[in-house]
């Protein structure tokens, strides 16, 4: 059964699309409200923001996390800032140069009407966020201060020291547990959900774990949230945190839920590189340190003396010759693809020969040794902690590293997915990012889907739709009880020999080789078919020790695990689908004679919808044609 | 480096809970002490033991979630540190460590090392907050905040919820945590309009929750792994002190 991709976008002028909408689109009145129930999975700033906003308006909430505290999503670790059209700076931003950035740098391969009404709302978020007590940054006259990011040129991202996401989520954090201590919103902490409910086509509820007891009940409401974040660490390292999975979005696609566009990953260039076997995550140097560091490598190949001794005339500031426009500027992808190249020809730095230097020389005499603290005291902190290098001294080494998702969930204009009453929010969905997402934008989708959008466009699902009460002993809800409580039962009876982490870690590393900065045909063909393998021998192989009636940690890893190994060879089969490169996505059979991603157009401009088929049958590519009225196709260029 | 450890194994709540002692063989300096606990538990697992239960999720000192006692200091041994940050090479061949989970009445052991600390949820929503639903607020410029208070406002919001602090006090008191969300508030304009409240409900739920009285010994401040002071304790203080004179009420407990 093929699925219909109805984008739902309103017709006319994008700039105008989401007024005309929003008088459009039915309302629920107040009274009502109170009658509607809403399950949120995910605390973080989508789901957080979404979960309090509509307690406020009234709706019934239950919010869902799988750490101890709703405030410990992991949008709590974003450390550069958010963006926003205000134009503070006077240096020329504009509602329209926002989407316009954003249009391009995402390779021109998402939606603009999403991406204009992300543009529009990014400036409310910044008063909402300010009036809740987020402390920005500020000038001496007290004005909001500002700082830039790479693919812009101008000064439009806001910032809260290197821990804006931390801000930002504790200031959804707060507006939850106001609602939270009203009774307008039940809070699950450390409830895993592992499927969902679907009733007469519809989504009604979640199946979680309570994974302090072990206890696996069903939820049912009249409408399901997902704000569970990306799927990076389908790579095992990524910088996402180790929690990060993909198996609600994964579990819904299953259900009925298309996901869009998985190979379209994003590589960060600033993270901290891998120092052994050992590791366990990445750890990212926020890109704001961009502004101020110049990257370079030794013009030589093999050169091993140390950075200082290696003189100003014998370095390559390789995106400074490149890029003379953007500099170290340029957007994500096409810093870290510059990395790997440099690294490629035997120039990278390091014992392991993947690194590249990030040096704050020229920024020290510049600004003093306290001005750099200043903006970055607490990242040259964290690098100094990790690496036991001191980088006011030696220049910081970095190397690209897995780090967010454009890919996810397929939604319409409304965030809900190819399943109805089930909407999707933050990063989870696939999202206004196109191929690639800009810095500091993903906290700005994050809370403009959760509190200004969602927050109307799910009123306008509950008006439309006549929904009949359920309850959770409904024979649904114990039918997917039950094959939730089998899987687990499953996984602990394996009594294998290998652990979880070396299956998770096995795969990870086959998906960087394969389907990580640069991919091939021939790669992405052995990943689909190794991948398979690796899944088989984990339901074999695999160890779980201990109960499923207690905290069990290698229990939730293991679930988790076994959806990656499934949503992986999604991914690859994505990447191998899509002839041409574009934004994170670089298959080297497809580039410029100067290296930079060559995208393909007339046959690739849309959005890969992916329809699950059934156990062992090959997925349903539905094709969601991309459309640019207000910004023109061009050939992305930041030189 | 080879390491002698000595863990709290504890099944969950009921359970008495007791120390064992695991060698841990083959440490690289490098290795984070979490990346220690894993590699520990990797072999624990494929020993056909069960592996020690303990809470992390960022690995990167932001989110909180980890948080264990060090040879008897939370943490462990590094200034400024979170147990995820913390690196073996603060460490040395042959030593003997010893991790045991946050002791405070107000935080009951879960399993092993992980502890419920619900309880700082709940006073944040008793007033940590200001109540300014979504919707149309000012511009974000419309009020000025002097830089000054500013970042006096971020010191005190830079705090983790971790309970660091709590574990550290010798009488279980959540001060710190508690008056650095009402410091936070306090020193920005728009935190003021609730500033008494929020210091009034906060505290009384504190006090609800179990956490002991703080007699200013300042171990919070020092195991803190975001610096935050006891300058905000002062503040607190007198934000209490002077809401309960405005809202008797309020401190009655009444509606
Ligand atoms: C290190 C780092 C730095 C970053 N810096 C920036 C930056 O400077 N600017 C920027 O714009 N973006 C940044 N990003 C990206 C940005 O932080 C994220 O994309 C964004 O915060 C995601 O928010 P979210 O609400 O969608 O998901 P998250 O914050 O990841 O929240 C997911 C929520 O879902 C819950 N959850 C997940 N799965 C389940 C399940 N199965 N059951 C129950 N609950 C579940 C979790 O408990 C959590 O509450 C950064 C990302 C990283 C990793
Ligand atoms: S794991 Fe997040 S602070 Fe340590």
């Amino acid at each position: 059964m093929a699925i219909k991709l109805e984008s739902k976008i309103p017709d006319g002028p994008v700039e105008q699309a989401w007024d005309k909408h929003r008088f459009d689109m039915k309302l629920v009145n107040p009274a009502n409200k109170r009658k509607y129930s809403v399950i949120v999975v995910g605390s973080g700033l989508a789901g957080g923001a979404a979960s309090a906003t509509l307690a406020e308006l009234g709706y019934n909430v239950s919010c869902f996390c799988y750490q101890d505290s709703p405030r410990r999503a992991h949008s709590i670790a974003a450390q550069g800032g958010i963006n926003a059209a205000k134009n503070y700076q006077n240096d020329g931003d504009s509602i329209h140069r926002l989407f316009y950035d954003t249009v391009k740098g995402g390779d021109y391969r998402a939606r603009e009407a999403n991406v204009h009404r992300l543009a529009q709302i990014s400036v409310n978020i910044i008063d909402q966020a300010v009036a809740m007590g987020v402390p920005f940054a500020r000038e001496y006259g007290g004005t909001l201060a500002n700082r830039s990011f790479g693919g812009a040129q101008v000064s439009r991202t806001f910032y809260a020291r290197g821990q804006t996401g931390q801000q930002l989520l504790l200031g959804a954090y707060q507006a939850l547990e106001r609602q939270i201590g009203l009774g307008k919103v039940k809070m699950y902490p450390r409830h895993e959900m592992l499927d969902l409910i679907v009733i007469d086509g519809r989504a009604r509820g979640i199946v979680t774990r309570d994974m302090v007891t072990g206890k696996v009940a069903s939820h049912v409401a009249d409408a399901v949230v997902l704000g569970t974040g990306g799927y990076g660490n389908v790579f095992y390292l990524s910088t996402n945190a180790k929690g990060c999975n993909v198996t609600s979005i994964w579990r819904a696609y299953k259900k009925g839920a298309a996901l869009a566009n998985p190979c379209y990953t994003q590589i960060h260039p600033t993270c901290i590189p891998v120092s052994g076997d050992h590791q366990s995550k990445l750890t990212l140097m926020s890109e704001s340190l961009r502004n101020d560091g110049r990257i370079w490598v030794p013009l030589k190949k093999g050169d091993t003396r140390r950075p200082d001794q290696i003189p100003e005339a014998e370095r390559d500031y390789y995106l400074e010759r490149k890029y003379p426009r953007f500099g170290n500027l340029v957007p994500r992808d096409v810093a870290s693809r510059n990395a790997k190249q440099v690294c490629d020809e035997g120039r990278g730095v390091g014992e392991t020969g993947l690194g590249v230097y990030l040096d704050f020389a020229d920024a020290i005499k510049r600004l003093t040794e306290g001005g750099v603290r200043e903006r970055y005291g607490n990242l040259f902190d964290m690098y100094e902690r990790i690496t036991d290098e001191n980088p006011y001294k030696v220049p910081m080494r970095i190397f690209p590293a897995i780090h967010y998702t454009m890919g996810g969930t397929w939604v319409d204009y409304n965030l809900m997915s190819t399943l109805p009453g089930l909407h999707v929010i933050g990063e989870a969905n696939f999202s206004d990012h196109g191929a690639n997402r800009l810095g500091a934008s993903a906290l700005m989708q994050g809370l403009a889907d959760g509190y200004f959008i969602l927050p109307y466009t799910i009123g306008d699902y509950l008006a439309r739709t006549k929904l009949d009460k359920i309850t959770p002993d409904h024979p649904e809800c114990k039918k997917v009880e039950a094959e939730v409580n089998g899987q687990t039962k499953k996984l602990l009876g394996i009594g294998g020999k290998r652990t979880v982490d070396s299956f998770h870690r096995e795969l990870g590393k086959l998906l960087w080789e394969k389907c990580g900065m640069a991919r091939n045909k021939a790669g992405l063909t052995e990943a689909i078919e190794k991948i398979p393998s690796i899944r088989e021998e984990f339901w074999q192989n695999v160890k779980v020790l201990g109960g499923g009636e207690e905290l069990n940690q290698s229990l939730e890893k293991a679930g988790r695990v076994a959806d990656f190994l499934e949503f992986g060879e999604l991914m690859c089969r994505d990447a191998l689908h899509r002839e041409e490169s574009c934004g994170g996505h670089f298959r080297e059979e497809y580039q410029t004679p100067e290296g930079e991603a060559l995208r393909n157009d007339d046959d690739f401009a849309y959005v890969a919808a992916w329809e699950y088929a059934g156990e062992g049958k090959a997925p349903i590519l539905n094709k969601e044609a991309l459309e640019f009225h207000a910004v023109h196709l061009t050939q992305r260029s930041y030189k | 480096m080879n390491i002698k450890l000595h863990v709290w194994r504890q099944k969950n709540g009921a359970d008495a809970g007791k120390i064992v002692d695991y060698d841990a063989p083959d440490i690289s300096p490098d290795m984070s002490f979490l990346e220690m606990l894993d590699v520990v538990n990797e072999r624990l697992i494929t020993k056909g033991e069960d592996p020690i239960a303990f809470d992390h999720d960022c690995r990167e000192g932001i989110c909180g979630m980890c948080g264990m006692m060090i040879n008897g200091t939370p943490h462990g041994p590094r200034k400024a540190t979170t147990a995820c940050q913390l690196h073996m090479r603060s460490f040395k061949d042959g030593d003997e460590i010893w991790i045991e989970p946050w002791r405070a009445s107000a935080f009951p052991v879960v399993k092993d090392l992980v502890v419920n600390r619900g309880a700082f949820d709940r006073i944040i929503a008793a007033g940590g907050f200001v109540s300014v639903p979504a919707g149309s607020p000012p511009d974000g410029n419309a009020i000025p905040v002097p830089k000054m208070n500013a970042d006096l406002a971020m010191d005190a919001a830079a705090c983790i919820g971790c309970g660091a602090c709590v574990a550290a006090c010798p009488n279980g008191s959540a001060m710190l945590f508690t008056s650095a969300k009402v410091a936070h508030l306090a020193r920005l304009p728009q935190g003021q309009p609730e500033r008494d409240t929020r210091a009034l409900r906060m505290v009384n739920q504190m006090d609800a929750e179990g956490f002991g009285g703080c007699t200013n010994v300042g171990e919070c401040e020092a195991a803190c792994p975001k610096e935050i002071t006891l300058e905000n304790i002062a503040l607190m203080n007198r934000d209490y002190i002077k809401a309960t004179a405005v809202y008797r009420k309020e401190r009655a407990g009444g509606d």
